[in-house]
């Protein structure tokens, strides 16, 4: 074969009927160390980043570069077309009044605000991503819907494997899965 | 006094305990006491997955021929050219403007509720942002047709719009308020699509996970982008949702003040005023929030969502446009006086036209549905009943579109010179494109409750659980008090917590 295939991963999954249950797993499979965690849920839940040690998100400073970026960006546009290339004089008014320059220059700043938060989000996301291992599981359609699921990443031999699945279930899981797949 | 007459005492104030309480924002639905995950997602989404209703076909029908209509005014207009409209020197701007202004308008209310409702931790926008939010969208995409066309060769608007390097070596100048207006509306339209789309990433993925039959698994999951529900993602998710709702707050102040600002910064009586600004701003709101109970209040009732979009959502509803409303009176009655305090003959003449000149039945109409009509709210009849709201709902709408038309033609038609004085008559043409645009407005409307969530349902999840913690806190509290022999009526107790939170 000669195109690369990503590696397989193998994900240990429980799920939880509540976010309480979900938190205190989480906080317990972090102190043993198992491997990589994560947690899915329908909604964000409160507690689960602290649980998790998930650092804080990335996401205001890139707004605030880019809202900066976008307003200088929006000025400067205004500055060279109006004032360097083409200057036109309007009702005897200065060539560079910079009052008239103000709602384009906020709005430029809205505008790549906007446009990072959304695509900087997506990319952090790691969207667009139409096939995860976690969708092997039939019963992982509940974690957008009414369950929670936390999962632990392992490359480790399969005997440990069933051995992270009995924690889990010690732990309240009421469903243990173990799903392996590709992973970009 | 007898044992009955103090039973009758204690059921009235039982009775007059429970009206005073506002009921829950989710309320118990059909069959279904106690609202859980599950049945909220059951509930919001059923009606996707069920064949098409017959009703909804016809309405689409009857929209889509309204859609053909608007485009036969546009290949029209394109081809002929915009002498097809009603517009005449003095009159430049007639019903092309008057419809912008009140599709935007329009469209200010879903930003309103899905970002500063946010930021105030209103709750009860939770349920009506995502209906909202696709109104805005489709009202922009409405507005922005009628400047298009106004350029009259719409495939070159590009060129004389946005600056961009071509060989001729000129720029737009960026000193026009008409240029400030493509910067605000277009970024109005991209921050409002892509808001849009965040909040529905998760509920795609709902609709991916709860679907039966590989196609529609096919396309919502593709929709959905692959989303899992990651704590990592959630972890973005919560702050880029709310930065968005930040940015969108001085957004949507800035469109519509930047849209006033086309006629006060010009010099025509009647335009050059300061009050503008918040004035056009409020009037926004107050038609937004009309076009939402308008559209609301029959979407509810057929599908089926009248458990999360509660009697309680339309008061408030209907409070704001009071409050909007009054704003609006107040702006009409300050213009007035200083239109007579200016002691400027040709603003005073501005405003004498509009009482009493060949247009002034528009300026009635405007006095009656946006200043007395919304003084029915002030009563709990006139808030809790639908019929009342709705019909009360299309006359602001109506009234709303009648301020424009007063603001923007009735200025017009007769400015400084009494030898330039025209009448304004709109064209058919000018009547096909307003129809079609409320019959694209509504198709569009149509397919979104047909085909995606018309409730944010993730975040109705969310606002349950916190109900539920809210409700049982306050429960230990009362049981703590009790206990500690402090007396207190458990059930006012109960309540309070929650509706002091929210309310």
């Amino acid at each position: 074969m000669s195109s690369v295939h990503p590696p397989e991963k193998t994900f240990v999954l429980g799920e939880f009927d509540t976010p309480e249950k979900l938190v205190d797993a989480g906080a317990k499979l972090r102190a043993l160390n198992l491997g990589k965690l994560d947690a899915y849920s329908p909604y964000p839940v409160h507690g689960i980043e602290e649980a998790l040690g998930i650092p804080r998100s990335i996401v205001p400073k890139m707004a605030l570069t880019a809202g900066l970026l976008g307003a200088c960006g929006g000025y400067s546009l205004i500055y060279y077309c109006n004032v360097i290339s083409y200057p036109i004089v309007v009702g005897g008014r200065p060539i560079h009044s910079w009052p008239t320059h103000i709602p384009i220059t906020f709005e430029c700043g809205i505008l790549f605000t906007a446009l990072t938060l959304f695509f900087g989000s997506i990319a952090l996301f790691g969207l667009p991503r139409p096939y995860h291992p976690v969708f092997e599981a039939e019963a992982f359609r509940s974690a957008s819907i009414d369950a929670f699921w936390v999962s632990i990443e392992s490359d480790k031999p399969a005997s440990e494997l069933t051995e992270m699945a009995q924690k889990l279930r010690d732990l309240g899981a009421r469903k243990v899965e173990i799903v392996r797949g590709p992973i970009s | 006094m007898s044992a009955v007459a103090i039973a009758d005492v204690r059921a009235k104030a039982q009775q007059a305990r429970a009206e005073l309480e506002p009921p829950a924002w989710i309320a118990p639905g059909e069959n279904q006491p106690k609202q859980d995950d599950g049945t909220i997602n059951k509930s919001l989404l059923d009606y996707i997955w069920k064949n098409t209703d017959e009703g909804w076909l016809k309405m689409l029908g009857l929209t889509s021929a309204g859609v053909g209509l608007l485009t036969v005014a546009i290949i029209i207009t394109v081809w002929k050219g915009i002498g097809m409209w009603g517009n005449n020197i003095p009159v430049g701007w007639g019903w092309g403007i008057t419809n912008f202004v009140w599709w935007i308008g329009i469209g200010h209310a879903g930003t309103l509720i899905s970002a500063i409702l946010l930021l105030f931790q209103q709750k009860w926008r939770t349920s009506i942002n995502r209906f909202a939010e696709a109104m805005t969208l489709f009202a922009v995409v409405c507005a922005g047709l009628f400047p298009i066309l106004h350029t009259g060769r719409p495939w070159l608007a590009i060129y004389w719009l946005f600056p961009y390097p071509s060989t001729m070596w000129i720029w737009p100048n960026f000193k026009s308020p008409l240029m400030w207006d493509v910067f605000a509306v277009s970024t109005y339209l991209t921050t409002s699509l892509l808001f849009w789309f965040l909040g529905l990433i998760p509920d795609l993925a709902s609709l991916r996970d709860a679907s039966v039959g590989r196609t529609r698994r096919m396309v919502y999951g593709f929709l959905a982008l692959g989303w899992t529900g990651s704590a990592r993602a959630w972890n973005h998710y919560k702050i880029a949702y709310l930065l968005l709702a930040g940015i969108a707050t001085p957004l949507v102040l800035s469109v519509h003040t930047i849209v006033s600002f086309d006629f006060a910064v010009s010099v025509m009586p009647g335009w050059h005023t300061t009050i503008f600004p918040p004035y056009f701003v409020a009037g926004a709101v107050f038609s937004g929030f009309a076009m939402v109970c308008t559209l609301m209040l029959p979407a509810r009732k057929i599908l089926k969502i009248e458990h999360v979009i509660t009697a309680r959502h339309i008061e408030l509803m209907c409070k704001v446009m009071l409050l909007t409303g009054l704003i609006v009176t107040y702006g009409y009655a300050m213009e007035q006086f200083a239109s007579f305090y200016s002691a400027n003959p040709y603003e005073y003449f501005a405003f004498y036209n509009r009482r009493a000149g060949p247009m002034a039945p528009f300026w009635y109409l405007m006095m009656f549905c946006n200043c007395v009509v919304p003084n029915l709210f002030w009563t709990k009849w006139g808030r809790t009943n639908l019929w009342a709201v709705w019909v009360a709902s299309i006359f602001i709408n109506i009234g709303m579109w009648c301020e424009r038309f007063v603001i923007f033609v009735i200025s017009l038609h007769r400015d400084f010179l009494p030898s330039s004085w025209a009448a304004f008559h709109p064209t058919i043409i000018d009547i096909s494109l307003f129809v079609g645009t409320i019959c694209l407005f509504l198709t569009l409307m149509l397919l979104f409750v047909r085909f995606l969530p018309a409730v944010a349902v993730s975040e109705i999840k969310e606002l349950r659980l916190e109900m539920e913690h809210a409700a049982h806190a306050a429960h230990e509290a009362a049981a703590k008090n009790l206990g500690a022999g402090a007396g207190g009526v458990p059930a006012a107790a109960h309540a309070a917590p929650i509706s002091g939170k929210e309310a």
